[in-house]
């Protein structure tokens, strides 16, 4: 059937259900996917109601208790007491310090390197369907194999970074992650190189989106390629940059599996992300309440400097 | 937009694309090269890229350390489960959502989006004393139904996109031929989704298969841990074990998803474009 005779007949089909579609009338398509739209979203609203929205808000109301692990006296409310021990909790501020230098130091280069990667893979150039594929290896990796891939890179001895830096005649390298100097920013580029992908699909679909006709009105008036990227490319690709680094940055922020593989928060804490901290808390120390607190302050925090962000970047879009 | 492009302009471009392919690509081969070098080479102070006398030993030495197979065993029903589970119900609600401008589209949407801010840890304890309650902790299926679930957001993401494709007026035409509602969907919808859903469905089995954290948590018993879990027993407590087995196995744990993501890497990059241009 072909979609003109399609539309007709869709047509048609409007004005026969509204005759028996009773007083209210209104789009028929609407009115038959509402009698059936309960049975078709049940399947899905349970479990995302039992095992995502329940336990968040049971996460909230945890972190008001002294819950633990394996205790057999019943759970008791203890107000904000979690909170009160969490503010003078230094250890824990310190991790969350780390946490924020990682996920912006990660976040802010994997941006303008995956901006730069998205422009050139946007051009047509040869073997861009190569590079394209090559550019999101990293994405379909387990994070535990990117993890282990980039220990092997930073071994000491039998790892490639430190052999090609004795090549070059730089000195005889040195254990990377170990080094309480090296081990945070060692981690901060395998966390670039792992969220590349992702970063670089959203952008180039963006750049996708804007419109030819533009780069090339702009070239005629003899604009360079910085002024089209300035007044063409960026101001379209500009929402896809906001969104995807925003996710980034709470992506980033949780992440747990990368750092837990390459130096499991060591050494001496240098790279013990929050939600590493959080873990150990909950999983090692039993400490449900007081880690469901952490989890709430991390989500505040976060919250309230993304807001900062977005409105921020939106007030700098209308001042222009 | 490759007008007036200039000689020495191109080459600058493919020089920057060849250190990004580098930059992307140089750890992975160095894993392999490591999956295939003798015990001898490994402890060689000057490692080489390519192994002066390769060999399989490494894989033989991965499969008796560690229960690889069972364990990729586990990875494979919890993937498969997952993904076939997830596109079976996401698919009906993401139709509803593509479809319907209602409270229930709306919430929905809300859901996806904010699901992608929740920081795990405070998701991970309720969820770990929710399926304590219901005696699904150190249970493949207990995690089958978290993986359902947490893959929920960007499988929704996808399938609105794909839905938002088929013409509604195809529905509306079967409609009127008398077809009823489950048959329109069933013969008119489901076979134009169809290449869309096998890419969710592949999409939600590599999340599935490549995720750790919640099996970490969830799985206690070494029989039941999934393949993720497996390989950081070859770290050990001091993290110096040996390198040839682990990046053997390492390389091993990857090729189903570097294979299924091969198969459907313009897919998602496509269901992306819907997405983000539709919504």
């Amino acid at each position: 059937m072909t979609l003109a005779t399609a539309k007709t007949r869709s047509g048609t089909s409007r004005n026969g259900r509204r005759g028996r579609g009773g007083p209210e009338g209104g789009p028929p398509r609407e009115k038959v996917i509402d009698r059936g739209a309960w049975f078709l979203v049940l399947p899905a609203l349970i479990p995302i109601l039992v095992l995502s929205v329940g336990p968040l808000l049971y996460g909230i109301t945890l972190a008001f208790t002294d819950a633990q692990s394996g205790r057999t006296e019943p759970t008791e409310w203890i107000g904000t007491l979690n909170f009160q021990d969490l503010y003078h909790d230094t250890l824990f501020w310190e991790s969350f310090r780390i946490g924020l230098l990682w996920a912006v130091g990660v976040t802010v280069p994997q941006f303008v390197l995956a901006l730069g990667l998205a422009l050139l893979l946007n051009q047509r150039l040869r073997f861009r369907w190569l590079a394209r594929a090559l550019a999101i290896i990293p994405w379909a990796m387990p994070e535990v194999v990117v993890g282990i891939m980039w220990r092997l890179v930073y071994n000491a001895d039998a790892g490639i970074l430190n052999e090609t830096i004795r090549d070059l005649g730089l000195g005889d390298g040195r254990d990377w992650l170990t080094g309480l100097a090296t081990a945070l920013p060692a981690v901060i580029v395998v966390g670039i190189w792992a969220g590349m992908p992702q970063t670089t699909v959203a952008l180039l679909a963006g750049l996708q989106n804007t419109p030819d006709e533009l780069h090339e009105a702009a070239a005629l008036d003899g604009a360079g390629a910085w002024r089209r990227f300035r007044t063409v490319t960026w101001p379209a690709l500009k929402p896809v940059a906001l969104a995807i680094t925003a996710l980034n940055f709470i992506w980033n922020f949780n992440s747990f599996a990368l750092v837990y593989v390459l130096t499991s928060g060591g050494p001496g804490g240098r790279t013990r992300l929050p939600m590493l901290f959080a873990y150990e808390e909950a999983f090692r120390y039993g400490q449900f309440g007081y880690a469901a607190a952490m989890g709430c302050v991390m989500v505040a925090v976060i919250s309230v400097l993304l807001a900062f962000y977005l409105v921020g970047r939106l007030k700098a879009e209308e001042e222009k | 937009m490759s007008l007036r492009t200039s000689r020495p302009a191109r080459a600058g471009q493919y020089l920057a694309l060849l250190c990004y392919l580098v930059f992307l690509a140089f750890p992975f081969l160095w894993l392999i090269s490591t999956a295939f070098k003798p015990a001898p080479e490994l402890g060689s102070l000057h490692p080489t890229w390519i192994p002066d006398s390769p060999t399989l030993e490494n894989f033989r030495q991965a499969f008796d350390e560690q229960p690889l197979l069972r364990a990729a065993g586990n990875s494979l029903t919890v993937a498969l489960s997952a993904a076939l589970i997830a596109v079976v119900i996401a698919t009906p609600m993401a139709y509803v959502m593509a479809r319907q401008r209602g409270r229930l589209a709306t919430a929905a949407t809300g859901w996806v989006v904010v699901s992608q801010a929740f920081p795990f840890v405070l998701v991970i304890i309720p969820l770990f004393l929710v399926l304590k309650n219901l005696h699904l902790i150190n249970s493949l299926f207990g995690l089958i139904m978290v993986y359902v679930v947490w893959s929920l957001p960007f499988a929704l993401w996808m399938l609105v996109g794909y839905v938002r494709a088929v013409p509604a007026e195809l529905e509306e035409a079967a409609a009127v031929d008398g077809a009823g509602r489950l048959r329109t969907l069933v013969s008119v919808t489901a076979p134009l989704l169809a290449p869309g859903i096998v890419a969710t469905a592949m999409f939600a089995f590599i999340t599935a298969w490549n995720e750790f954290f919640f099996a970490l948590v969830l799985l206690k018993s070494p029989e039941k841990q999934t393949l993720p879990v497996i390989l950081t027993h070859f770290l050990g407590a001091e993290g110096v074990a040996d390198l040839g087995p682990l990046a053997a196995a390492a390389f091993l744990a990857t090729i189903p998803s570097l294979a299924i993501f091969a198969i459907i890497q313009r897919r998602i990059t496509g269901g992306m474009l819907a997405g983000a241009v539709k919504t």
